[in-house]
């Protein structure tokens, strides 16, 4: 899913400043997993928008709403009288969201309430990890299911660097050593022999380095 | 009491087992404290969301009190664990906001601690009193007249 964290509410009145009439759009996919943009947090953050401008005499008139995807345009529909009765929009979804509403009404100032992070999965209670980079060509056939890419700090492909200490990451000890884990699982499925060969530098092409992607599918286009 | 006198309201999320069963005692044993509070009984202190405690600072409270099970004796094992890190971060939230982050506050007591209730209470009471009145409330106050606000009273 997609992870993201909620800006601070300073940050979010300096954003909405100018503004009187707002809504405040949650979504309910990744953001509501990861409890950062979803109908309880909408909730929250309207909330703490309507005491901060009260604190700070502001006048913000605050509406919520929360539809079940901000990126699909079938779902931004069930918006459209909300959005519109609008001075302005504060998305509590992922970046692609925001902009799929930003796209859809060209003419509404609509701003990120969240910071979108990465693509992770839920570790335990509280805790999101990151897992893919999306860069576009997966390599992960070869490294065991694990993703030297996302999950090495240096982005290793012919790793360890050797910088590891008991098993952590030289560069955040609070995480794995990718590295280490790679190993470990080749070796539980028998496939340390992946080792030997030598992964040649990798091409960026298909990630950011390309350009912004598109997927075309000529068999779903109409 | 109403939102135009200068007394402050508080809002106490008691939780079943315990502290409601303190304030009742309290009350049964006739012990005095302020009448400031406007108890809302909650089945577990585990139940209470963030929200709770920011709907009832928007609608003008001075402070909201939590009240649950000592801590190892949640009736649900971790309800009022669970209370304690969403008080703290509703804690930082408020700040954030520019409220005053003691406003907010959660207590542990047993179902026998009447004496200890009233105690947390009086506590709560003062705390507020020092702060003054939530500045939400002055602009409810301001808005009384044209419209109905839902304030607290």
């Amino acid at each position: 899913m997609i992870v993201a964290e909620r800006k601070t509410i300073p940050e979010l009145v300096d954003i909405l400043r100018p503004h009187k009439n707002i809504l405040v759009l949650g979504c309910g996919t990744c953001v509501t997993v990861c409890l950062s943009g979803g109908e309880r947090e909408v909730s929250i953050i309207s909330s703490a928008l309507r005491i901060a401008s009260r604190v700070h005499s502001l006048d913000f008139k605050i509406d919520e709403l929360t539809i079940e995807r901000q990126c699909d345009n079938i779902f931004i529909e069930q918006a459209v009288e909300a959005i519109e009765k609008a001075d302005a929009v504060l998305s509590t979804a992922c970046g692609a969201g925001v902009q799929a509403i930003a796209e859809r009404f060209p003419e509404k100032p609509v701003y990120a309430g969240l910071n979108t992070t990465f693509l992770g999965i839920l570790e335990e209670r509280g805790v999101w990890t990151e897992k893919c980079a999306a860069c576009g060509t997966c390599v992960l056939h070869k490294y065991g299911g694990i993703c030297p890419i996302t999950r090495c700090a240096k982005r290793m492909m012919n790793g360890p660097c050797g910088g590891s200490r008991e098993d952590r990451c030289e560069v955040r000890p609070d995480r794995p050593c990718a590295w280490q884990l790679i190993y470990k699982r080749l070796k539980d499925i028998s496939q340390l022999d992946r080792l030997n060969e030598i992964e040649p530098p990798k091409n960026w092409n298909s990630s950011l380095s390309g350009g912004p992607r598109a997927l075309i599918r000529e068999d779903h286009k109409i | 009491m109403n939102a135009n006198n200068s007394e402050p309201v508080i809002v106490a999320f008691c939780c079943h087992y315990c502290a409601y069963a303190a304030a009742d005692l309290a009350g049964s044993g006739r012990l005095q404290y302020p009448p400031n509070i406007r108890i809302v009984r909650s089945p577990c202190t585990g139940r209470l969301e963030i929200n709770f405690f920011m709907k009832a600072f928007e609608a003008g409270a001075d402070g909201v009190l939590v009240a649950g099970c000592e801590e190892g004796s949640c009736h649900f094992k971790e309800g009022n664990y669970l209370a304690k890190s969403r008080v703290n971060t509703a804690r930082r939230l408020l700040e954030e906001a520019g409220l005053e982050p003691e406003r907010l506050r959660m207590v542990n007591v047993s179902a026998a601690g009447s004496q200890q209730f009233a105690e947390y209470v009086r506590e709560m009471v003062e705390t507020v009193t020092k702060l003054g009145p939530s500045p939400v409330k002055k602009i409810i106050r301001k808005d009384a007249n044209k419209e109905q606000t839902g304030a607290i009273q």
